[in-house]
């Protein structure tokens, strides 16, 4: 029977010839993540019997959400995390100092191509730009994991979305993204794995390509996939001497669906409050003022990001009426941000700079809105609350509407014109 | 599994995220009675004052969407919810109702048939909710054998904790 | 008279003035952080409608900055519409530490007196201002009228003489101060200090002198300016300005003297700021968190010698460290001084310029349990978070060597400078 390769993926973990979709296979897990804001992971190990752990070496703690932490139950969580890690022989912390999940995981070379990855966090999606299937689940599955090195998976269905055309000027991967949320809503790939294929894909860096991988948990998708290429293999083996397997999908192997995007005429997308989905042309909301500008988290805090918005940003200064606050995805983007003179720029335009992590995005700290307050966002949801008060609004963009909105204080972005 | 029966608490908005069952603010939290304080509080400041024990809530289009907290699944639980009903739900936070043993039917417009206290009945077995306040009865998705199985046990902490003890 | 009656009696346009007078005296700088949008009300509840000199009024956001709550982020709001209004200084969650931001603006000069809802802003007397904490009414009333009544405070001279060691800084000459004299020798009184030690000490270091008067109990604090704050000042202050001087036949209220010539490094012991022990007299515990920054540890040579200390080194497994750089300025040259990437490669986590956990309210809270080595200023009980927290206060060159061991650690060994000797 013809095979998906995240089809060989998982049967290779689970020790069978083949799988199909819907049937539900125990597969071996290469990398098992837990966040900080997560102390249930634990409480859940503990629930369940606990013990040594399966396997210390693929266990990872990210200090991400709380870094540094906010409030002293936040400070609490990481302490217990980091003395159960000590006990475990858990060697592999990534500390407030480090990052977002997912750019700190690829970037310390931990994520290859036919691996599978599972983190306590829904943006996990991510990690299918390189080829791997990775997932978020909630804290009890973590710990199953770590006391198994397993987890249960229905085999999930393949969508295949072609992206073909040549971008505009000042178009980004977030904009393909919210144009697919508003053309197929948030549900369409639920249980599913959305598949990015063709020119436009092949072409987008890296840093792009985790975009619309990050994004794909908001159309419901369980996990995603870009087979890897050249620029893929290089990255990977830049990182990493760890030996891997790229599997090749069967060319008889047919999709669930499949959707044909032609972007030749695709403009800077915004998904208005309160739904992912509520994408909208730039020239539609154009004008809306807007009172914080937010570039950064795992969607939109990554160099590509800030070298967007830093081109757009340089020699300019932010409107009076707005705050920019910026939130580097990790450690590494940071330094390079820095080498690059980005950080100048942005700290001359007038930005307050966080510390690489999650930041304002899940609404935890380092930049919430107030009731009646409008945000413009590299990140990556906008439901009530998110980032802050439910009667603020959050208004989902490219890093560069976000550069554009930041100078003049008002949702725009003339480049594609 | 016997049926499921309680009275209707009913939330019809599509696409109510994990940002409003439980905001972001509070992630760090991990006492269940500190969990549930803030049940909903995204979607109505308080939600908490509508539920009793027992009751069951009965959802849109895509409930539950976004993020992983388990604390989602938790606090909806400890709340006192007995079950949830609702057109379609959010992936993760399915897989975390499974795992904690919070019942869950898929019941494509269920919420369109029901007002706030009706008195409704689940049959997770065979995929059927009833309301006995207006005598209809929809027809929801089947549930697995597998993951019945896992409801059936209240989750599947207690099977781990069997299997472990078990050794 | 002092040169502090002088600025008082010239602010009151009397004569002269004496310590224990109370007069009613013009505020040059009237200025509220964002802990207090109860100052919003306040202008309500005393009938304010305008203020009276706008440009003589400063809202600084430093403390939650960028916002860590809804609430945080609710006062700064209408903290904001009110600034936008009323066409009065605004110093963004983009631009540091109060007292840092206002001096590097150029809106603090000699013989100025300023007012502030931060107990702090004693580190004006580095400028050879009369800066001053207050409480909400004051403050709005401030703003109202443009004067407020003081009482003419005794003044305490403190005389610190010889020369710093290498290793040992302003941080550790204060902490000594404060094991000597304790937290309530300056009670409604100012202090000046003089000395051979003050005049050689950068102005960097003068400002932790004087921002830690308050830990003294001190209503403001003095240095006589010299050509260090006239450099300073240089292109942020473009009117004149007349610098107050003291006649030489001032009686001051107590004076004491410090010889420096042989200070070590000095620690403040949880949970009293005056509770200090020679640095290499402390039990060794392991430290859970460092903490470079804020407006007593956060300025550029604070960085440069934590960044010398750092530089090719690794921060210990077991330890956090937090930098935060006192203002937008200051993080930019340490950043193009390498500073930043020296301090990032070590382990630091930098954060934006701000008081950070410095009063417990983000970024770096602690859990119980914890200990925590800091280059701020108090070490109160659940200050930084838990009260079951433990806080040393000290130099941020002992802060950088401690980050390095995972427990406190004299940084005498640590300075290149040093090793090259």
């Amino acid at each position: 029977m013809p095979m998906h390769a995240i089809h060989k993926i998982l049967a290779e973990k689970s020790g069978k010839q083949e799988v199909k979709a819907g049937e539900i296979v125990n597969a071996k897990v290469d990398i098992a993540g837990i966040n900080d804001i997560y102390l249930t992971v634990l409480i859940s190990y503990d629930d369940m019997g606990g013990g040594k752990v399966w396997d210390p070496e693929k266990i990872v703690f990210f200090f991400d959400h709380n870094a540094p932490s906010p409030t002293i139950k936040g400070a609490s969580n990481q302490k217990v995390m980091s003395e159960f890690a000590r006990e475990q022989g858990i060697k592999k912390i990534f500390k407030i100092n480090e990052g977002i999940c997912h750019s700190v995981l690829s970037e310390s070379g931990l994520v290859k191509p036919g691996d599978i990855i599972i983190i306590t966090d829904s943006h996990t999606t991510t990690l299918g730009a390189f080829g791997a299937f990775a997932t978020g689940v909630g804290s009890t599955d973590l710990a199953v994991i770590m006391m198994t090195g397993e987890l249960w998976f229905r085999v999930p269905e393949v969508i295949n979305v072609k992206l073909e055309g040549t971008l505009k000027d000042g178009v980004m991967a977030k904009d393909i993204a919210l144009h697919m949320l508003g053309e197929l809503g948030t549900e369409f790939a639920t249980y599913k794995v959305i598949e990015y294929s063709d020119s436009v894909v092949e072409k987008l860096s890296i840093d792009e390509r985790m975009v619309l991988c990050n994004m794909s948990v908001e159309m419901g998708a369980k996990s995603t996939y870009i087979r890897p290429n050249s620029k893929t293999i290089e990255y990977v083996k830049s990182r990493s001497h760890a030996p891997f397997i790229v599997h090749e999908t069967d060319p008889d192997f047919i999709y669930d669906k499949e959707y044909i995007f032609n972007l030749d005429n695709l403009l800077p997308q915004v998904s208005i409050p309160d739904s992912v989905d509520n994408a909208r042309n730039i020239e539609e909301v154009e004008g809306i003022s807007i009172d914080q500008v937010f570039i950064g988290s795992c969607t939109g805090g990554k160099l590509t990001d800030l070298e967007a918005a830093a081109n757009i940003l340089k020699g300019k200064k932010i409107a009076e009426s707005v705050r920019l606050v910026v939130t580097p995805s990790s450690k590494e983007v940071l330094t390079k941000a820095i080498e690059r003179g980005y950080y100048q720029t942005f700290l001359d335009a007038g930005a307050a700079i966080t510390t690489p992590g999650c930041g304002a995005c899940f609404g935890g700290h380092s930049g919430l809105i107030a009731a009646g307050e409008k945000c413009a966002t590299t990140s990556n949801r906008n439901f009530p609350g998110r980032m802050g008060s439910i009667e603020a609004g959050v208004y989902l963009v490219s890093p560069i509407t976000a550069a554009y909105t930041a100078i003049t204080g008002k949702l725009n972005n003339p480049q594609y014109k | 599994m016997s049926d499921i029966k309680g009275k209707a608490i009913v939330l019809n908005m599509n696409n109510v995220s994990t940002d409003q069952i439980f905001p972001g603010q509070y992630v760090n939290l991990t006492d269940p009675n500190e969990i549930a304080e803030h049940v909903l509080e995204g979607a109505d400041k308080s939600f908490k004052n509508r539920i009793k024990t027992g009751d069951i809530l009965v959802a849109g289009n895509n409930f539950g969407c976004g993020s992983s907290r388990e604390q989602a699944v938790i606090t909806l639980k400890e709340a006192g919810f007995a079950a949830v009903i609702a057109n379609s739900v959010g992936r993760i936070w399915y897989r975390n109702a499974i795992n904690l043993g919070l019942p869950v039917l898929i019941c494509e417009g269920f919420v369109n048939q029901v007002e706030e206290g009706d008195e409704i009945e689940v049959n997770l077995k065979e995929g059927i909710a009833k309301n006995s306040s207006k005598g209809t009865i929809a027809k929801g998705n089947a549930i697995s054998d597998f993951v019945l199985n896992i409801f059936a046990n209240g989750g599947i902490k207690p099977m781990m904790k069997s299997k472990i003890l078990s050794k | 008279m002092h040169a502090i009656e002088k600025i008082f009696a010239q602010k009151a346009n009397v004569e002269r003035v004496k310590a224990g007078d109370r007069v009613w005296a013009d505020v040059d700088l009237t200025v509220n952080v964002d802990l207090y949008r109860t100052v919003l009300a306040e202008f309500e509840n005393l009938g304010g409608t305008k203020i009276k000199y706008p440009e003589r009024v400063a809202f600084t956001f430093s403390i939650n900055a960028p916002a860590p709550t809804i609430q945080s982020a609710s006062n700064e709001k209408d903290m904001r519409e009110f600034a936008y209004k009323h066409g009065i200084h605004l110093f963004d969650i983009n631009t540091g530490v109060v007292q840092q931001v206002l001096m590097e603006a150029g809106l603090v000069w000699p013989g100025t007196i300023s007012i502030a809802t931060d107990s702090h802003a004693t580190i004006l007397g580095a400028l050879g201002a009369v800066g001053m904490g207050v409480g909400a009414v004051d403050l709005a009333a401030s703003m109202i009228k443009g004067n407020i009544w003081f009482r003419v405070p005794e003044i305490i001279k403190i005389n610190i003489d010889g020369e710093l060691q290498p290793g040992v800084m302003a941080k550790d000459v204060i902490l000594k101060v404060l094991g000597e004299l304790k937290q309530d020798v300056a009670i409604y009184k100012a202090i000046e200090y003089t000395g051979s030690a003050v005049r050689n000490m950068s102005l960097s270091s003068r400002m932790v002198l004087c921002n830690m008067a308050v830990e003294l109990g001190a209503k403001t604090s003095y240095i006589q300016p010299d050509e260090k704050v006239i450099d300073f000042l240089g292109s942020r202050v473009t009117r004149t300005y007349e610098i107050p001087t003291t006649d030489p036949d001032f009686k001051y209220a107590e004076e004491y003297s410090l010889d420096v010539n042989q200070l070590v490094p000095q620690v403040a012991c949880p949970h009293n700021v005056d509770n200090v022990c020679d640095l290499d007299d402390v039990p060794k515990k392991p430290v859970n968190q460092c903490l470079i920054g804020t407006c007593t540890g956060g300025r550029l040579e604070d960085l440069a010698i934590a960044a010398e200390i750092l530089k090719g080194r690794k921060i210990n497994a077991k330890t956090r460290l937090i930098v935060i750089p006192a203002s937008k300025e200051i993080y930019l040259k340490a950043m193009e001084l390498g500073y930043l990437r020296d301090l990032i490669e070590a382990g630091a986590t930098v954060t934006n310029p701000g008081c950070g956990p410095c009063l417990g309210a983000h970024m770096g809270v602690l859990a119980p349990g914890e200990v925590c080595v800091t280059a701020s200023n108090r070490n109160f009980s659940g200050r930084m978070g838990s009260p079951q927290a433990e806080l040393y206060l000290a130099s941020p060159a002992t802060v950088a060597a401690t980050a390095i061991e995972g427990i406190l650690t004299n940084p005498r060994g640590y300075l290149k400078s040093q090793q090259r000797s």
